[in-house]
């Protein structure tokens, strides 16, 4: 390990000392509040550092981590997402009168775990990395075990988590077994040329890494734990799961993938395109049945992940930046919409139902305006990011001319706007019409924005609709760092 | 420059409108009422002005918003943009002034949402990148689904979600198509591009050609609204506001057929032309399907907006007709009908203010109370069924002759929808204003207010039915560069049209779409057609052997055997 090395690292390093550091203080000083600006204090350092890991150019830390471009914006997203994250979990804990201080260290364990993914381009990074994520996960799902399903929610996440990491690793054996090498490029090279695409142990593998992910990306059909875990989980932690915990999965997806040409594998191409088709359809249309809010950003999370397969199916530099597009409205989208829902909870239950949200827009439009904006962008209407994200998606699909799969996207996001305008619909909802279902609604007796979540949330809605409005300075720059992907066509 | 203002203005006063509704529950009225005048005054500092570079563009803007991208804010404005922007405005003044008192509740975000329809409608009109098109597209419909869905009647839920879920499903669509046809001109040129010039020339193969045009075609039609995807307009315009059905009925159903008229036809030449019958055909059904569900309604809001699916059905043969008259036709019967049934919307809407009901069985006998309305309706209603002397009579006209020389066929079946259109309209009049009282013995007559706005709808559609030289002067160069867009269309529609069984096709007609000089011919013919109009509107038959002009003596047998 060279002093070039560390400096390569430096964001994690720093993300794992400031780790250590709020555990040390917490032994010292139980103080959550202290704890969170501390830990919000590493997340920043780490991204300070980034400039720095930048100015190297691309590094490989052989044989496990490369930091180029790419892992850097990502490292970038993921440490963004996690400060959110962060801000919007200290107002929630704050409601809760019991030891906190501990979440912030599982969180920026996790956190460590994810950023690992960005950079990862070895199998052995990759299951570290996913390992460090999940652990943490299961006791973050159920740190308010006081709360109905929090624990329930935990033993289902420990247990499926499991079960897939171990069908991770069965397909890494696998194709370590047949290659002799655990590189991704080494991989993907060996596979798209020659012998090695046609071996059974090779597609196996490849079928079983794609299982342990997609369980990561709750793609169908491993999206069974889904609903039931982001309903039982702190919003906090669900907005965790959606953008961070699933975000550094596509970037070890991308990179994976970059120089492997799907078109040329049908196998494969018909395995994830199957996927992306039941996860968009399957997604929209169970969230149709859904009362609770929570479940139905968890279905809308399954098909959003549907829609950007189909931009990942499309390949090459267009797939790749449309992909990682997506993820930053999606990201923003996501975090608004839970930030708000974990911010109107009151303390002995998730305020999820949907009646929860009748009439909010004329109570408290700041944030029926926020969610609306969220919402919007998860629609992907016009002046919100997710309209780009979408364009860019749409985009792709047709430079590889998916049609069936774009058609079956059109329809399926048209079905998927009812469940979100049934939301919409509540929050304005005239008063006095319903006068009688919302004056026994939770939402109506919460206290004003604490200043962090409504910077946080603020700072969310521009985004939104800034990049909404001029997305062309992200566009390009996404664009640059998906040129940094070894072997990207 | 004057672009960006006609599309900023509205939304910037919707925002102004929004806030300023804290301070004054009045407040908000007055900045809609100027943000919808100010851009028809700046509109109409356009009339009259030729093109500045010679081309087809009055004036144009262009600066580039994402150019990683191949997109550009590209908006131009020219003889067809023009009349649309100005109907745009004026209905958008009118429907200010209609909702003057009727929104104590919420009226800051209503005028938000009302402008902010304007605003997109506007884009929609002058946007020439493609991109930028659908943006506005979209723009537009989410303001729309509040004004139903907040401010709607009974059952608003239902019509809101159930126009979002169709405008939606079809825009996605659009898009699908939109970029289709941008990588099939980046595979063709190597261009990234969304520029509608740029891409107007590009060549398919024909299978793509069709998928893409289908692609626009059902987006269009869904809002147009074309058989059978008319199911989502009779609830919306049921249960909108009154100023929602105005804008509904008069500026959105008509982005569908500008889209029409812009881009399927000009994009996709040998496509549309193969596919001109069966849309010929919806277009037909949808005149006298429309008619007759008009006629089984019950419920005034509801008979006026089947309406809407029958006039619009005019729009439909007529572009895929796709020769001057038509295209002409199209162009008049779009802004008639935009004033025309604005007006009747209005006037239901004035009535269910007035008696908390649409049911015309509980009407009956209004006349002798309130003989102004009683008489503006009957205005209204003669020109829904195509009384010479008033615009809607122009437009279905023109389309005629315009569809006749496609399809004979064709054109018998519209011209017995405007029979109909002659019973479903009288009826009105039947129903509400003569006959025996209803359980409502009393109303009120028409205010000032509703009298004046009413007033220049009048005007206008008498304008238009007077003097339709003025419109028509404004869109046939329009309708000849359109169709120079599209250049292989005299000689490949004959061709390909043989192929479908439209047994009464005539002969000549189709030897006329061969004959090369028919085109241009018939552009020089096109004056002498709106002298005519001017000069002896009220008899059809000089009309037509003015109109036919020296090339196409021939035809008058055919159309008046």
């Amino acid at each position: 390990m060279t002093l070039t090395d560390l400096q390569a690292v430096l964001p994690l390093i720093v993300v794992a000392g400031t780790a250590v550091a709020v555990m040390l203080v917490i032994s010292f000083y139980r103080n959550q509040t202290v704890s969170a600006i501390l830990t919000l204090a590493g997340l920043v350092l780490a991204g300070l550092c980034l400039p720095f890991t930048w100015a190297l150019g691309p590094h490989r830390i052989e044989p496990l981590l490369r930091i180029d471009a790419f892992a850097n914006f990502y490292i970038a997203l993921l440490l963004a997402a996690s400060f959110a994250v962060t801000v919007l979990s200290h107002s929630y804990l704050e409601k809760y009168r019991m030891e906190r201080g501990e979440f912030y260290i599982l969180l920026l364990l996790s956190v460590l775990g994810a950023l690992v993914l960005a950079a990862s381009e070895h199998f052995v990074s990759f299951f570290l990395g996913l390992e460090l994520l999940s652990v943490s996960l299961y006791v973050m799902i159920g740190y308010i075990f006081t709360k109905e399903k929090a624990v329930e929610a935990a033993v289902k996440y420990l247990f499926l988590a499991a079960a897939t990491s171990a069908f991770l690793l069965f397909g890494m054996a696998l194709i370590y077994a047949e290659l002799g090498t655990m590189e991704f490029s080494a991989v993907a090279g060996l596979l798209s040329g020659g012998e090695g695409g046609r071996s059974p142990y090779i597609l196996a593998g490849t079928v079983l890494i794609i299982a342990g992910a997609g369980f990561k990306l709750s793609v169908v059909p491993f999206h069974m734990w889904t609903p039931d875990i982001y309903q039982g989980a702190p919003a906090p932690v669900t907005a965790y799961l959606a953008t961070v915990s699933k975000g550094c999965v596509i970037a070890v997806f991308l990179r994976f993938f970059a120089g492997f040409d799907l078109a040329a594998n049908p196998g494969l191409f018909l395995c994830l395109g199957a996927v992306a088709a039941a996860s968009m359809v399957a997604g929209n249309l169970l969230a149709l049945l859904q009362n609770n809010i929570k479940r139905i950003l968890a279905y809308s999370s399954i098909a959003h992940f549907g829609y950007l397969l189909v931009a990942f199916l499309a390949g090459g530099q267009l797939g790749a930046a449309a992909v990682t597009f997506y993820l930053v409205t999606y990201f923003a989208a996501a975090l608004a919409a839970f930030g708000v829902v974990g911010y109107l909870s009151p303390t002995d239950r998730e305020a999820d139902s949907v009646d929860d949200y009748r009439g909010l827009f004329w109570r408290r439009p700041g944030p029926a305006g926020l969610l609306s904006i969220a919402l919007f962008s998860l629609v992907g209407l016009p002046l919100t990011a997710g309209f780009m994200g979408k364009f860019f998606l749409i985009g792709a699909g047709t430079s590889a001319e998916l049609w069936g799969l774009l058609i079956l996207l059109a329809v399926s996001s048209a079905i998927g706007l009812y469940y979100y305008l049934r939301i919409v619909v509540a929050m304005y909802s005239s008063e006095i019409d319903d006068e009688r279902k919302y004056k026994g609604a939770a939402a109506a007796a919460v206290p004003p924005f604490a200043a962090s979540v409504g910077a946080v949330l603020a700072v969310l809605a521009v985004l939104l609709v800034a990049i909404g409005v001029y997305p062309e300075p992200v566009v390009a720059f996404i664009q640059t760092i998906v040129e940094s992907l070894p072997g990207i066509i | 420059m004057i672009l960006l203002l006609l599309i900023a203005i509205p939304i910037i006063g919707g925002l102004a409108a929004w806030t300023a509704a804290r301070w004054s529950p009045t407040a908000p009225r007055w900045i809609a009422l100027g943000a919808t005048a100010i851009p028809l005054v700046l509109a109409l500092s356009l009339w009259g002005q030729g093109s500045a570079s010679g081309g087809q563009w009055i004036a144009t803007f262009d600066v580039p918003w994402i150019p990683a991208a191949g997109i550009d804010f590209h908006l131009a404005i020219d003889g067809l943009s023009l009349l649309l922007v100005l109907l745009t405005y004026l209905l958008g003044v009118l429907s200010v002034a209609v909702s003057w008192n009727s929104n104590e509740n919420r009226p800051g975000f209503f005028f938000f949402n009302l402008l902010l329809i304007l605003g997109g409608t506007t884009g929609v009109f002058i946007a020439l990148d493609l991109f930028l098109f659908f943006f506005f597209w979209e723009l537009m419909v989410l303001p729309m689904y509040f004004l139903i869905g907040i401010w709607g009647h009974e059952n608003r839920n239902y019509a809101a979600i159930k126009f979002f879920l169709f405008t939606q499903a079809s825009g996605l669509l659009l898009l699908i198509a939109i970029l289709g046809l941008h990588f099939a001109h980046f595979a063709e040129t190597g261009i990234h591009t969304f520029r509608y010039e740029d891409l107007l020339g590009t060549s398919f193969p024909p299978s793509l050609g069709m998928g893409l045009m289908l692609g626009f075609f059902i987006a269009f039609a869904v809002k147009l609204p074309a058989f059978p995807f008319h199911t989502w307009l009779a609830d919306a315009h049921t249960e909108a506001p009154t100023a929602g059905s105005v804008i509904l009925a008069g500026l959105l159903l008509k982005t569908g057929g500008y889209g029409l008229l812009r881009f399927v036809v000009p994009i996709f030449p040998e496509a549309s032309a193969v596919f001109a019958p069966v849309a010929m055909t919806l277009g037909a059904i949808g005149i006298l399907y429309g008619a007759k569900l008009a006629f089984a309604q019950s419920d005034l809001k509801r008979l006026v907006a089947y309406t809407s699916v029958s006039h619009m059905g005019f729009v439909l043969i007529g572009v895929f007709a796709w020769n001057t008259w038509a295209i002409q036709g199209v162009i008049v019967q779009m802004i008639a009908h935009g004033l025309s049934t604005g007006a009747l919307f209005i006037i239901a809407g004035g009535i269910q203010d007035r008696l908390h009901t649409r049911d015309m069985n509980r009407m009956g006998g209004f006349w002798p109370h309130a003989p102004r309305m009683a008489a503006l309706a009957l205005f209204f209603a003669m020109a829904s069924l195509g009384l010479p002397g008033l615009g809607n009579f122009v437009g279905e006209f023109l389309v005629l002759i315009g569809t006749f020389q496609k399809s004979i066929a064709v054109a018998v079946f519209a011209t017995v929808g405007i029979v109909g259109a002659t019973v479903y309209s009288l009826w009105i009049i039947q129903r509400v204003f003569h006959g025996e009282a209803g359980e409502a013995t009393r109303i009120a007559d028409l205010s000032v207010r509703e009298t004046v706005v009413l007033s220049v709808l009048v005007v206008g559609l008498l304008g238009l039915g007077l003097y339709p030289r003025s419109v028509l002067q404004m869109s046939e160069p329009v309708a000849s560069v359109l169709q120079a867009g599209a250049p292989s269309e005299p000689g490949v529609p004959g061709e390909a049209r043989s192929d479908f069984r439209f047994h009464t096709f005539s002969p000549t007609a189709v030897h006329l779409q061969h004959s090369p000089p028919d085109v241009p011919v018939s552009i020089h013919a096109e004056k002498p057609v709106a002298a005519g109009f001017s000069a002896s509107f009220s008899s059809a038959e000089s009309d037509s052997t003015v109109t036919s002009g020296p090339q196409s003596k021939t035809h008058v047998p055919f159309i008046f055997p």
